[in-house]
């Protein structure tokens, strides 16, 4: 008999981990703070804040445009953020990684050079009704555009799982251009099964983005193995700065797509008549980049995978399974989503207080969450939750005696408003 | 834990926030607006019935929302009934600067009694993100009277 045993990921050092995040030590109203909004954007670690103020002091100018030290340094620095981008994702080439300002830039970018540039009328974009605005929204202009683009929704079954029948029954008219999903809801915390939808949507001709915002935080993102067409994140939920997102496209996209933005550096030839694109990545980054913030999101970059997205997994399961224990333990908590493969978003209401009571109420006790509707809004709809869920998501840097804290906090809250 | 947060949550908000009062659609209304806060789904419809100078006879609102904006609109309705139009605008005005401020200096005259039974409201002040629970009321009374229908406290 053949026994593989799978190496264990390395333990993570949460305590040491903690260290590296100078704002985690401080303190709300007296009290320790608990952060537990790291899916609405994460805090940075010093690796991060030190790698940027280090390029603004040291290695500073405008990139691909100077022939002089400071500008050459500034170039190599920023396209090995790209490079380093490309290994994240394991692309094959980074010259498939574009820039952004974030994910939502991202997903516009796309929406207007894949949907006007590439689609075809009669054609139709398929989402979820578990997206984040920004993978709504985008599409929804793209429809009302008169290019006759139409725009379909899959369901979302009652345990907020993404209904792959549903997903099927739409592709099946082959209408479907291009299918426009998250990797991991910002809400229920579910996790797609990527792979899976891929495989339908090229069966039937269609193309694949993923919204990789929460999920690209979380584990392990291998866009060749996943065989997706387009797939994007963004810096500051993965530690980084704001202000640089990041759209991984298969090269061969990139080379059919008209540009997004125009000005500067996007460009091979102007005349006053007209211009000649460069090509990508530079095609899609028109003007000065975010130079800095590609440092940063370097930084960010490296320091998740020096910790290991392996144990950053390990870390949040272990996370997952303690939050699920100790919420179902508190009296009036009802979850939103119960999804089988699922991340660290716990997205909940308590019977007798609104969010934005129940979030003011744990803000006197240290815990940040967020309350509302967590832009996705159709989705609260969807489960009757007009007025909002607290949210609870979780970081590497997330402990478990954080989450007793929470469950705890609940508890007295719903004694409060008893 | 939450002792201290007695000062915004007094027992009067929590009251109205449970059971509200005036939460009912008022039938042959002579002016409505619905009030609308998009960033956290709170959303109220108001109702107001004239009497025969103009004066505010009756007012009634249904809605959704947290306890803030719900004792709110069920303490507005409740000070709002029998004032002149121009009365009720003059309150709302200095409702706003009462949740902003945590004071009201000018709140006398006709309408200090009134102002009075709105003080326990007051203790949003301190807490910046919560004001526009508090004044989504008064700005969707506003909207009514000016008959623009829509109000937003974004």
């Amino acid at each position: 008999m053949n026994v593989t045993l799978k190496p264990a990921p390395a333990s993570l050092d949460v305590a040491r981990i903690r260290r590296d995040f100078p704002i985690l030590s401080q303190t709300v109203r007296g009290r320790p703070l608990v952060f537990l909004d790291s899916g609405a954007s994460a805090q940075k670690p010093r690796a991060v804040i030190e790698a940027m103020v280090r390029c603004m002091e040291t290695a500073y100018a405008n990139v691909h445009r100077g022939a002089y030290h400071l500008s050459e340094v500034a170039t190599e620095s920023y396209e090995a953020a790209r490079a380093a981008a490309a290994r994240f994702l394991n692309a094959a080439d980074p010259r498939e990684i574009v820039f952004t300002r974030n994910s939502t830039e991202a997903i516009n970018l796309v929406a207007h050079s894949w949907g006007r540039g590439v689609m075809k009328p009669g054609q139709a974009v398929l989402v979820s009704e578990m997206e984040h605005h920004a993978n709504l929204v985008p599409w929804q202009m793209l429809r009302d555009d008169g290019r006759g683009i139409e725009l379909r929704v899959c369901r979302v079954n009652d345990e907020g799982e993404l209904d792959l029948e549903d997903l099927a029954v739409k592709l099946a008219d082959g209408k479907v251009g291009l299918v426009a999903v998250t990797h991991m809801s910002n809400v229920l915390g579910t996790v797609t099964p990527v792979e899976r939808i891929v495989a339908l949507a090229h069966a039937h001709g269609a193309k694949v983005l993923l919204d990789g915002s929460q999920a690209a935080v979380h584990r392990r993102v291998d866009v060749q193995a996943i065989g997706c067409d387009f797939y994007c994140f963004t810096g500051h939920k993965l530690y980084g700065p704001t202000g640089i997102g990041v759209l991984w496209a298969r090269l061969e996209h990139l080379e059919r797509m008209p540009p997004f933005l125009g000005g500067g550096d996007m460009i091979a030839s102007v005349t006053l008549e007209r211009s000649e694109w460069a090509p990508p990545p530079a095609k899609f980054e028109a003007g000065t980049p975010p130079i800095v913030e590609a440092v940063g999101l370097h930084a960010a970059i490296d320091y998740v995978t020096a910790v290991g997205m392996p144990a950053i997994e390990a870390h949040e399961r272990a996370l997952v399974d303690h939050a699920m224990r100790r919420l179902s333990e508190v009296e009036g908590l009802t979850l939103l989503g119960r999804a089988q493969d699922r991340g660290g978003v716990f997205s909940f209401t308590l019977d007798n207080a609104h969010p934005h009571d129940l979030s003011t109420l744990l803000d006197r006790a240290g815990i940040a969450v967020r309350a509302g509707r967590h832009c996705a809004e159709p989705l609260h709809t969807r489960f009757g939750l007009e007025g909002g869920t607290c949210r609870a998501s979780f970081g590497l840097y997330t402990t478990c005696e954080e989450i007793d804290v929470l469950a705890e906090a609940l508890v007295k809250a719903r004694e409060f408003f008893a | 834990m939450f002792d201290d947060l007695r000062d915004l949550y007094q027992e009067v908000i929590l009251d109205h926030g449970r059971k509200p009062r005036n939460f009912r659609r008022l039938e042959d209304a002579d002016r409505s607006a619905r009030g609308d806060n998009p960033m956290c789904g709170d959303r109220m419809e108001l109702w107001l019935k004239l009497g025969p100078e103009g004066e505010i006879a009756d007012a009634a609102f249904l809605g959704r929302g947290c306890a803030i904006s719900m004792a709110s609109a069920s303490l507005m309705t409740e000070t709002v009934k029998g004032k002149t139009q121009a009365q009720a605008k003059e309150m709302g005005e200095k409702f706003r600067i009462l949740a902003m401020t945590g004071t009201c200096p000018e709140c006398n005259g006709a309408i200090a009694e009134d102002m009075e039974r709105l003080a326990p409201l007051s203790g949003v002040h301190e807490f910046p993100s919560r004001v526009k629970c508090a004044t989504l009321a008064w700005h969707t009374l506003k909207a009514a009277l000016e008959g623009t229908k829509e109000a937003t406290s974004e």
